[in-house]
């Protein structure tokens, strides 16, 4: 008869450590594995063919600044598509409500609510120029810390790039 | 120094205790169920005006089961502290028609609705703020959908479509 006790013992475990996962995911921070080349160099510096899923950087994800929604120019986000809420994008925050941000062709005007977010390799990266500003809703946290690969361990830094924004 | 080593033992296992059941409640609170007040004119005559207290469930819209004619708790996309509760006027691909100012003028102008999206309007056009001022609304900005009224208990009972 012991059996059945231990299993339910085990199951007990795996669910208390599963809640306390997605608490603390959900509301501290969380670790993400970033894709693609539209962040490089700050993210996947070598771009090689093969990119096996080891030599893709991993991240730490903050959550605190979802509390109030402190958000800084050049903080790199996670956000959901605006397209399609099952993809998740990693870019970097141009501009903030009420900014102007220049693009190629003109200057356009962040409302109130969203932001205007754009990859580091702007060659290769689908972002607001294509979608327009994003809701700041959709922002599921900042990065703060790459974590893997380990000569890459290290925080990431903000930087906005120069004369892109003209506030209001 | 016994004493304390239990009374240490005894206080770790209550803020385990508390801890697990605060964890319990966020996920059940942001994954499966949860109760909201909401309040204002927009949603006349379904909800009233003084406020009702209603339950959403927040797993259909993450499987996709969501239609056109759920009312539906969305996070705005002109403040995201706040939470609007409104009704989905159309999906995806479906084409909308819409006169931004009821009250004043019968033209209308209609479009479809883009990838990824959903088309929100109150129950009454005349003062609710919605998808006719700030476009269609991205479909991961909806929190849950509204499926019953607790409160008041005279109107205690499940939304019809």
């Amino acid at each position: 008869m012991g059996t059945p006790s231990v299993l339910w013992n085990i199951a007990k475990k795996c669910f208390t450590v599963g809640v306390i996962t997605l608490t603390v995911s959900d509301l501290f921070a969380s670790i993400v594995q970033v894709r693609g080349t539209s962040m490089c160099p700050t993210f996947n510096p070598k771009t090689n063919s093969l990119l096996d899923s080891l030599s893709e950087d991993r991240v730490l994800v903050e959550k605190l600044c979802l509390r109030n929604y402190k958000l800084a120019h050049g903080d790199v986000v996670v956000f959901s598509s605006p397209n399609n809420h099952k993809e998740k994008h990693v870019k970097r925050i141009v501009g903030l409500p009420g900014d102007w941000v220049r693009t190629i062709y003109d200057v356009v005007h962040v409302p109130e609510g969203h932001c205007w977010v754009e990859g580091d390799n702007s060659a290769s990266s689908l972002d607001s120029r294509s979608f327009g500003p994003v809701p700041l809703g959709l922002v599921k946290g900042r990065i703060t810390h790459i974590l893997w690969p380990p000569h890459r361990v290290g925080s990431v830094d903000r930087k906005s790039p120069q004369n892109r924004v003209c506030a209001s | 120094m016994r004493q304390w080593k239990i009374i240490a033992k005894e206080a770790m296992a209550r803020a385990s205790i508390i801890t697990k059941f605060l964890c319990v409640l966020h996920v059940t609170n942001s994954y499966v169920l949860s109760s909201n007040h909401v309040l204002g004119p927009s949603m006349l005559p379904t909800l009233s005006v003084t406020g009702d207290v209603v339950l959403v469930e927040h797993i259909s819209h993450r499987l996709g089961k969501l239609g056109s004619g759920d009312l539906v708790l969305v996070r705005s996309p002109l403040d995201p502290k706040k939470s609007l509760t409104k009704r989905i006027v159309a999906m995806e691909g479906d084409k909308v028609t819409f006169s931004l100012d009821p009250s004043r003028s019968h033209s209308s102008r209609s479009l479809v609705v883009p990838k990824g999206h959903v088309w929100i309007q109150g129950d009454n056009l005349y003062v609710s703020r919605d998808s006719r001022q700030f476009g269609p609304l991205p479909y991961g900005l909806i929190e849950g959908k509204v499926f019953m009224r607790v409160w008041p208990p005279s109107s205690f009972g499940f939304f019809g479509q």
